[in-house]
Formats: structure tokens, sequence, C-alpha cells
């Protein structure tokens, strides 16, 4: 009658088994593995090269030679598209790892501590979400210059709230559990039990967060660019490409419909691989679906 | 009762008065000499000094921020460097366009996605299910100002029904709730397709409780259990997003009214930004952090009166 | 014709066969009792009555209520059943009730839609069956929140909810299993009375033999789905026909065997651990060796509890007024000595495993002290703690919650060795572990597995490997038999009973169930509203209680012999 509480991550088999049965997470995951795939060709070969301006061939529509067209300056969409990839992907990684590093230990820190510490740190907490996240970015990118190090610092700020959050609602739910307290009675201290028992129980939850924080992240780096405050010509950017092409968007409408379509898509498969994540390490989150 | 709404108000006004110092400090401290960065790197000397004698630059840090807190208090949030006016009036006049802006794209994503939500969680599994947290998924991944360029393609210049940008003012209100339909469901669609996901998913958390089968038990039909028993419970997970989508929604803004060439305050930051003119920035980024503050303080009495447990509090 | 009859009734859920072609029967006015441990398909049985099953169910066979088909009446015909001829009380009283709803509101609701009364005259049929079932208008208005009652008053708004149209059947899914028996007696006594007044039939749902022999005129016994022995109660208690019912039977009666129980002075010695000599496993190194006793002949007690006080921060009436302070325990002294079994009894709430906790050093007295041979506990690091911690372990109630989901069970009986001051090497730590496992009846190839891949006894077991691993000379036990079924409990307690024998080890037993106090126990504490309001010798404590809150203890707790005797006297 009773189900096990958690699944087994370390019953590798029994991982696979679910994950090749959950329609989202597999589609998720190829969406996903194509895109990385796009970005690691990009390095050693694109249709085009994006920084060679052939203008004879702007403004040209679809065709074999260029199967999304071309743009204002002659260079082929989707050789863009390519390398732009790798900056999205960059930015909204590290963004990441600057959100978990930080938050992550933040918040199982508020946990296992508790008192004034916890409420000191869920306050600063407050003081972030008060700040809309892309205000703060353009003020961070527009004092310190823009550029893709500072849009991947101010995204990697706004994940740090985050994380913190989600480790801390995680960690304080298992800390008055019975295994906990058995811990503690062993003489482990609170350090140690965070390392042991916390992390790699929250470890799934982290998992699901950083793949819906990766997809923003990647939102909010075209958001960037296309304010101009991203990556900086001529490194392509998806943004970047999409403000290009506004001003032309009656004569040339692939110029936008492509590279917005390339963001719909990362952003779709990486929430997809988050659903089927969740679905899949959380067995009671599973009746939902 | 009265100790919850105390600490709520409280916490309210402690983030206000450090979001104020962390503003401060990033504008006015971190990058060096504010009049420099006013003014460019080629400024004169004597027009550098003006300058810091009209902002107060050569009064201690402590005294310079407490002029700017006290006197934003009262109204007065200075005057900007590149529009020779009052910071305020610029506020008051832009805030017609952002306020109306920031209303209607809540009420429409609201308006959508709740009914979505419960529909779709009264049907889980079916193929009414399926189809609209489908779409909902599509809608999360769409950036609004790429929805916003194809709204534009396809309304404004195909079928040429409202204005691809532009704002005509209020003195036509016809014209100018036109100008305004394309960015509210620009910025409206996809947060409405994060709301509908919450509502589903807070409604099947709902459903699986024992109070529901308890209603079950009395004899109480499906649909009347899912709107007297389910909904109310499940709105207090929907009322902690909607409280953060309205940040989001703000932040949007900054983007459509630049993607529609709006006069709105998203706008007049971006610019004002972008042009150095720190006391335009400092005016309205506490304009907007307070209004997101103020948001989530009516988010948190909103929770009392869906909730009795936190009331007795 | 019976007023529910059940025939050749199975149950399939997503593959899964839960129901195996049961019958039973229910006569108007009649108290049906049916029976099994978890998993025996009891509840099941009870949610395709009122056809709440979920989802993926399939059932074959037939229900017929008062001549309506069940299995293949419309949803609503069902609803039109559901709460006005059929009403149905749940387990779990905390969760069962809506918490943005008034109590008023929900009990009144389903009086509305049946019967279409006005919402004055539902309100008004509404307060009188709340003051019914012992909930008076003065006390619990209508408008009062969920979150204001306690557990048994909870309880009562459901039976509230489910009696308020007076229906034909009752159905009680083990409704006083989440209460402490005190409360259990109260509610058993409030159906009791509303099945006697209005002639409804009972389907009562219990694991609890003892309670159902005091309150069923028939019982069923079910396990695995199918029916054991279905007959009337004092005939199946007493004949015992069915090996099954005699298991039952003899699990929810059992008694450890033990030998005198060791008393205190003479006990002291066997507790040392030089009385348990084992050349494959010597005790790990105490704190420079064993603390020598003071005393002169007499030793000095193992734990020593001394005006023990804890306060919790209490809520706020208003704003400036300053919190009022819940005393959790107040002022408790009591010493234990080496080898001793001891109980602590009481109703929830009592306090009872907030001083457990702080015994164990997992949270701090307000004030008082707690020295555990002669070391005091409180207020320390955790490095200085190590010693006491050593000498004390833990089992806890939940089979499921003790045990870290992602280690393997090695990982997890070894846990307790991090106090030792010399760490074990793998192949040494994998011995200590494998002679736990063995000393608590497993197998030590069981380490290689995952604690999900047992049973719920098992992981008590495992449990109890992992608290003996140290050698410790106090095990303290927070309710630790009172998730498991009666026949793994017996098993349990015959481990703690023999751990006790062979290791010498003291048990601090927390428990509300004075059953399992009065089977392993030598000494009890009766524990009431933070205090001890008395302690003796157990069998001299429970047959003859002398303080009010014990009496009720007592009184109140369910007694399968005593029910049998009072059900003899009754055909007699």
């Amino acid at each position: 009658m009773t189900m096990p509480a958690s699944s087994q991550p370390d019953d590798f088999r029994h991982f696979l088994h679910q994950a090749l049965r959950s329609g989202s997470f597999m589609t998720g995951l190829i969406i996903t593995l194509l895109i990385a795939a796009m970005a690691a060709l990009s390095f050693i070969w694109t249709p085009y090269d994006v920084t060679n301006l052939v203008v004879a061939n702007r403004m040209q529509g679809l065709s074999a030679a260029h199967p999304f067209g071309t743009d204002h300056l002659g260079r082929d969409i989707l050789s863009m598209i390519m390398v732009g990839s790798r900056n999205s992907i960059a930015v909204a990684i590290v963004a990441v790892g600057i959100g978990m590093g930080i938050g992550v230990p933040l918040g199982c820190w508020a946990a296992a501590r508790g008192g004034w510490l916890d409420e000191v740190l869920m306050r600063f907490n407050d003081v972030v979400f008060a700040f809309p996240a892309l205000l703060s970015a353009i003020m961070i990118t527009a004092i310190f210059g823009p550029g893709a190090v500072n849009a991947i610092i101010a995204i990697g700020i706004f994940n740090v709230p985050v994380f913190a959050r989600v480790a801390r609602a995680g960690a304080l739910a298992l800390w008055p559990r019975e295994f906990i307290l058995a811990a503690r009675a062993a003489g482990k201290g609170k350090a140690l039990i965070t390392i042991e028992h916390i992390l790699p129980n929250i470890a799934s939850i982290l998992l699901v967060q950083g793949t819906i924080q990766f997809a923003l992240g990647i939102l909010a780096e075209a958001g960037l660019s296309y304010l101009g405050l991203g990556a900086q010509p001529p490194m392509p950017s998806w943004g970047r490409m999409l403000f290009d092409a506004q001003t032309r968007m009656m004569i040339a409408p692939n110029q936008a419909i492509f590279p917005g379509l390339a963001i719909v898509i990362t952003v779709l498969g990486l929430n997809l691989l988050g659903d089927g994540l969740r679905d899949i390490l959380d067995p009671r989150l599973r009746r939902e679906r | 009762m009265t100790a919850y709404l105390f600490k709520r108000l409280a916490i309210a006004l402690a983030t206000l008065i450090v979001a104020s110092v962390v503003v401060f400090a990033v504008l006015e401290v971190l990058p060096g000499d504010p009049a420099r960065i006013m003014l460019g790197m080629n400024a004169s000397p004597e027009a550098l000094e003006s300058l810091r004698e009209q902002m107060g630059m050569n009064q201690p840090l402590i005294t310079r921020y407490l002029n700017w807190i006290s006197g934003m208090a009262i109204g007065d949030f200075g005057r900007s460097y590149t529009y020779s006016s009052p910071v305020i009036e610029l506020i008051a006049e832009r805030i017609t366009v952002s306020l109306p802006l920031a209303i209607m794209s809540l009420l429409l994503s609201t308006i959508i996605a709740i009914p979505v939500g419960i529909f779709a969680a009264s049907r889980r599994g079916k193929l009414a299910d399926t189809i609209s947290m489908g779409a909902a998924q599509v809608g999360v991944a769409v950036p609004n100002f790429w929805f916003a360029l194809l709204l534009i393609y396809i309304f404004a210049v195909a079928l040429r029904l409202v204005p691809a940008g532009g704002f005509p003012g209020w003195g036509d209100w016809w014209q100018a709730l036109k100008a305004l339909i394309l960015p509210a469901v620009a910025l409206a669609l996809p947060q409405a397709a994060i709301l509908a996901r919450v509502t589903r998913s807070a409604m099947l958390d709902v459903l699986g409780e024992d109070y529901i089968r308890t209603a079950h038990a009395k004899g109480m039909p499906r649909h009347i259990v899912l709107w007297r028993h389910a909904l109310r419970n499940a709105m207090i997970p929907v009322l902690t997003v909607l409280g953060l989508q309205f940040a989001f929604l703000l932040a949007g803004t900054i983007i459509i009214e630049n993607v529609f060439y709006l006069p709105g305050l998203g706008r007049l930051v971006f610019q004002a930004i972008t042009q150095r003119d720190l006391i335009v920035v400092e005016g309205v980024v506490m304009l907007l952090v307070a209004s997101v503050v103020a948001v989530n303080l009516i988010v948190d009495l909103l929770y009392a009166v869906v909730d009795p447990r936190l009331r007795a509090r | 014709m019976s007023l529910l009859e059940i025939e050749k009734l199975s149950l399939d859920i997503a593959g899964m066969p839960i129901l195996k072609g049961m019958d039973l029967a229910i006569d108007a006015g009649e108290v049906m009792g049916l029976v099994g441990e978890s998993g025996s398909g009891k509840s099941m049985t009870a949610l395709t009555v009122m056809q709440l099953l979920p989802n993926a169910s399939r059932t074959r066979g037939r229900v017929t209520f008062d001549g309506i088909d069940i299995l293949s009446a419309p949803e609503a015909a069902m609803c039109r059943l559901r709460g006005d001829d059929i009403g149905m009380v749940f387990q779990e009283p905390m969760t069962a009730l809506n918490p943005v709803k008034t109590i008023g509101e929900q009990v009144a609701e389903g009086i509305r839609w049946h019967t279409g009364a006005n919402r004055p005259d539902a309100e008004a049929r509404a307060r009188a069956i709340l003051d019914r079932v012992g909930l008076p208008e003065a006390r619990f208005p209508l408008s009062r929140y969920p979150h204001e009652l306690s557990g048994g008053q909870r309880q009562r708004v459901i039976i509230a909810i489910a009696c308020a149209l007076k229906p034909k059947l009752l159905i009680a899914d083990e409704p006083t299993t989440a209460l402490d028996v005190v409360l259990q007696k109260q509610i058993l006594e409030l159906l009791r009375d509303l099945v006697d007044e209005n002639r409804m039939g009972l389907l009562l749902i219990s694991h609890d033999l003892a309670v159902v022999a005091d309150m069923a005129d028939r019982v069923t016994i079910m396990r695995h789905g199918e029916v054991m022995e279905a007959s009337e109660t004092a005939k199946i208690l007493t004949q015992q026909k069915h090996p099954y019912t005699r298991q039952l039977a003899e699990a929810s009666v059992h008694v450890p065997v033990r030998n005198a129980p060791s008393r205190s002075g003479s006990a002291g010695v066997a507790g040392r651990g030089g009385a348990h000599e084992d050349p494959s496993f010597p005790p790990p190194p105490g704190p420079a060796g064993h603390p020598p006793h003071k005393g002169e002949g007499k030793s000095a007690p193992l734990l020593v509890v001394e005006g023990v006080t804890r306060d919790y921060a209490g809520r706020r009436k208003s704003l400036f007024s300053k919190a009022e302070p819940f005393r959790a325990v107040d002022n408790v002294s009591f010493s234990l000595d080496a080898g001793q079994s001891m109980a602590l009894v009481g109703r929830s709430g009592c306090g009872k495993s907030t001083l457990a906790r702080m015994i164990l050093a997992l949270d701090r007295p307000t004030s008082g002290e707690i020295r555990l041979l002669g070391q005091t506990v409180a207020d320390k690091s955790e490095a200085e703690l190590r010693p006491s911690r050593r000498e004390m372990q833990v089992v806890f109630q939940d089979p499921y919650g003790s045990f870290d989901p992602r280690h393997k069970v090695e990982r997890l009986i070894a846990e307790p060795l991090h106090l030792l001051e010399k760490k074990p090497a793998r192949t040494e730590r994998r011995e200590m572990v494998a002679e736990a496992l063995h000393e608590v009846g497993l197998a030590p190839s069981d380490m290689d597995k995952y604690p999900h891949e047992f049973s719920g006894g098992q992981r008590q077991r495992i449990s109890i490997a992992r608290a003996i691993i140290t050698r410790p000379k106090l095990i303290v036990a927070d309710e630790p038999v009172s998730a498991l079924d009666v026949s793994i409990r017996a098993q349990v307690l015959d481990l703690f009973a023999d751990l006790n024998q062979r290791l010498g080890v003291a048990y601090l037993f927390i428990t509300h169930d004075l059953t399992v106090a009065r089977a392993i126990t030598d000494q009890v504490m009766v524990m009431h509203e933070g205090k001890i309001v008395e302690e003796g010798r157990t069998s001299e404590v429970l047959d003859n209680p002398q303080t009010e809150a014990a009496r009720a203890l007592v009184a109140a707790a369910p007694d399968l012999e005593r029910a049998i005797a009072r059900r003899l006297g009754e055909t007699a």
C-alpha cells in the first residue's frame, strides 16, 4: 500500500526505464541535445562565415543557398542562429551556476541555522525580489557597460534568491524528519548532515529549478541583447538579430521569425526537460500528469 | 490578524528602505563620480563642478542619502538633467501610459489563465487538458518582445486593424485604447501561460486532499466540489504567482514600450539609463520597486482573506 | 434482505488485484466490524460502497444497498445516496475538513444539498447535530474554523457531517486510529450512541481487534483482499477457529517472554557491558573506560533527570502584550537504572516526546538538568556530547521516515559509528553492521539493500540495529511499534525484550499504548500536561491507578480479553 518516499537516483536502470516512458522528458532531452550539438558544431563549421559581410547578398529570402535567408548586411541567418546559440547557452549556464553556487549554500545555511540569520537572509531575498529582474539587469549593464559578461552577472544575481528559496524550503522540510534526528543522535553536526543527507535529498528539486532558470536565462539574455545591452556586435546573438529585424518587419519577416523560433524551441525544450525530470524524480508529483 | 498585518507592513517598509539604500549605492557610490557619468568623459571641469553643486555632491554621503529619501517622501524626486524638468512631472505624464497598460495585461492574463487552468485540472488527462497545457507550455517559451513583433506584423502591418506603435494620448480614449491593445496582449499571453499552469497544478494538488473526499462523501457533485471547496484553497499559490508576475510585468513594460514606441515609464527609465540621467533613473526605479512591494503587501493581505489560519495570527 | 449486501466483489486498481471475491452483509441497526492488517483491502471495500475509488479501478461482483445496485448506479444517483443514506467517517481528522470553510458551512452544506432546506433551517439542523456530537454552541459556534479545533473535536465535526441526515448506513474507516486512547473511547461511545438512537447500520473498519470486539455485533476478518472468517463477535473470538483469527488475537495480547524484571541495584551490573562478553565484538571504548561508580554498594543511576522544564514561545494575544509561553514539560524529575525498562505513557500532546528529545540532547531544556552516567547532556557542543551520545541511541515511530531513502542499509546502520573516537576501517565496519543485523534477526546480506526494499517490521529492526551498533546503555524508543500491524508488533516487542536481556540495555519506552507498556517494561511513569503525575511498577500502576489521569488512560485502553469476557457475559 505504501509507496517508497522517494525514488532511488542510484538505481540508474529504474531512472532510465521511467525516462524512456516520459514523453516530455524525451522530447525535451532531444531538443536540448540538438541545440547543444548545433552550438558545438558552430565552433568548427557554419554554412557561411558570419563575420564576412557580403553586401551583394543582402536581404535575400528563403533559398536553397540560404535556407532562412540573409540579413541587411548579407549574412546568412542560419549561420547567425547557430553562432548565436553559443552566446545564449553560455550566458544561461554561467548565470545558473552563479545562482546555484551562491544561492544553494545560503539557503541550506539559513535552514540549518534558523533564527535571526534565517530571517536576515530571507529579508535580503525579499529586497532582491522587489527589483524587477530585467530592470536591475538594465541598470547593471548600463552602469558597468553593455556586454556578455555584465549580462551574465546581472542575470546570475537574480538567480541567487531563487535557488536560496528553493534550497531553504527543501531543507526546512527535511530537518524535522526522523532520519535527520537519527543522524543528530549519531553526533553529526549540521554541516555534515547538510552534506550527507540534505543536499542529496534536495538535489532533484534543484535540478528541476536549474532547468527552469536556464530557460529563463535564455529569455532574459535575449531581452537584454534586444535592448542592445547584451553581447555586442559583431558577435551574433538571437536578441540582437530580432532588434535588427524589427524595422524591416514588413519587407523581410523571415529575419525576425527564425531567431525568435530558435528562442522558443530552446526554451520549450528546456522546460519540457524540467517537467519530465520532476515527474520522474518526484513520485508524489507524478500523479499530476 | 493585527499582528500578521503589522508584521507584513513592517517587512514591506524595511524592504523599501533597504532597496533605497541599494539603489542609492549602486547609482551614486559604486561607479565613481556621478557627475562625470552624467556629463560624459569630455566634460569641462567647470560644468562638472556646477553639476556636483546642483546635485549636492559636495555634502557627505549620509546627508545626500537623507536629502534624497526625504525629498521623495514628499514627492520631490529631483530635477531631470536631460529633460530639464522635475522628475515627478515626467513620472506623472508617463504613468498614464504604463499604469493602464499594466492593469490591462494583468486583467487579460488573469481572465484567460484561471479559467483555463481550472478547466484543464477538471479534465485532467483528457484531450482538452493535453491541448491547453501544450499551448501553455509553448506560451511560456515565447519571449514577449518577439510575440509583440509577430502581433505587429499580423494585426498592424497585414490587417491594419491597429497602429503599429506610438501613443496618441488620452484625448481620444478609443485611439489610446487601440494603441495599447497589442502591447497588453503581448505582455499578457506569456504570463497567462505561466499562470494557467500554476492554477492547474494548484487545483490538482487540492483535489488530492482529504477534505475533497469528505465533500464527495457528503454527496456533493463534482462541479460543486470543484468550485466551492477546491478553488478557494487553490487560490493561495495562484495569488503568490500573481504577485511575482507583477514584477515581471513591470520589467516587461520596459521592453514592450520600446517595441511599440510607447511613452511610458519603462521607456523613460531605459532612455534615462542610456542618457545617464541618474536622477530620473533613481526616481523611476524607486517608484517601480515601491509598486512591487505594495503589490506583494496586497497579496499578503489577500492570503489572510482567503485563509482563516492566517487571520488567527 | 440485508441493508448492505456485498457478493463476490473483486476489485483491481491499475491491474493490481485488491479484493478477491469478498462477501459481506450488514442488517439495519447492526454493527459490523471489518478487521484486517494493512493492505488487506478493508478501506477499499468501504470506498467501493461509496463509489469513491481511484480512477483506474475495475470492479466485478455485486454490491446492493437498500435494493440499489451500487456498482452500476450512475454518479447522480450515488450523489443522492452519499451523505444522505450512507455517511462516512475517515481516519485522519486533521486533514478531512476544508481549512477555509467554517464548521457550520461544512455541516449545513450537505443538509441543504440533500433536503433543499434554506440556509437558516439548514443551519438550525447543523447546530442541533453539532450539539448532539458534543460540540455545544457556547464553545463551538457555527462560525468556528477547523484549525481552531483539536483532532478529537474535528472528528466530532466529521461525525456530525456523516450523521446529519440520519443515514441508514454509517461507514467508519479507522475513525480513532489517529487519536489517543482517551479520545478513542469517547469517539467510539459517541458512534455507538448515534447508531443506537437512529438504528443505523455501522461498518466499523479497524486494525484493532480489541476495539472491534467491544463495538461490533458481528466481525469479518480480512487478509490480502479475501474474507478469512465472518461470524458473531463472541463466537469468532472465543472459538478462534480460523488460524489467522487466532494469530491476530494472540498477537494483540502478546507479552514477550522475559525473566523477572531486573530491579534497580542488582540490574546495574548486567548493564555495565561486562555481562555480555562477545569475543568477536568488543564493546566500543568508552570515555576513558567506563566511568567508575562513585557510590559504595548501590550503583549510581544511568540517567538522572532533575527538574526539567521546557517552554515554547506562545502565540501573542495582541500586538503589544508579551507572548504567554507554552510549558510543554513542567519540572520533571526521575532516574533510570542501568538495564531497566521504563515506560513513559500519556495522552497525545502531554509532553512525552519533548522530554525524550531533551534526554537525547536533540532539544534543550529551559531549566533543569539531565545527566547520563554522571555527565550532563544539556548545553554542550556536539564534540563534548560524543561520549554521552555513544551511550544513548534512539528508535523512532515511523519505519518509513527513519531512514534517508538514498542510503543503503550498511551506511544507515553504521551512522552512529561516527561517534567512535577511532573510526573503524571499511571491513571492520561491515563486520560490525553484519553483527548488528544478526542481533536483530536480519541477514548480513541485507546491508547492501535500500530501506524501501523492506517491510515496515523489517525497517523497525534496521532502526534497532542502528541503535545498538555503538552498544549504548540506553535506548529511547518513541512509539516504536505504533505504526506496525499487530502480528509484526508482537515480533518487534519480542526483539526489544530479547535485547534487554542479552545486552543489558535500558529502555525509555514512550507509548500511548498500555498493552505495550505492560508487555515489556518494569517501571512506568504517567505524564499529564507536562508533569509526571504517577510512577511505579508497571503492573501496580496499571492495575491500580491512583491519579485521575492514569485512571482515564487505563479505563480507555482497549482490552481484548476484557471485551471478550463482556461479550460472553452478554450472550450467557
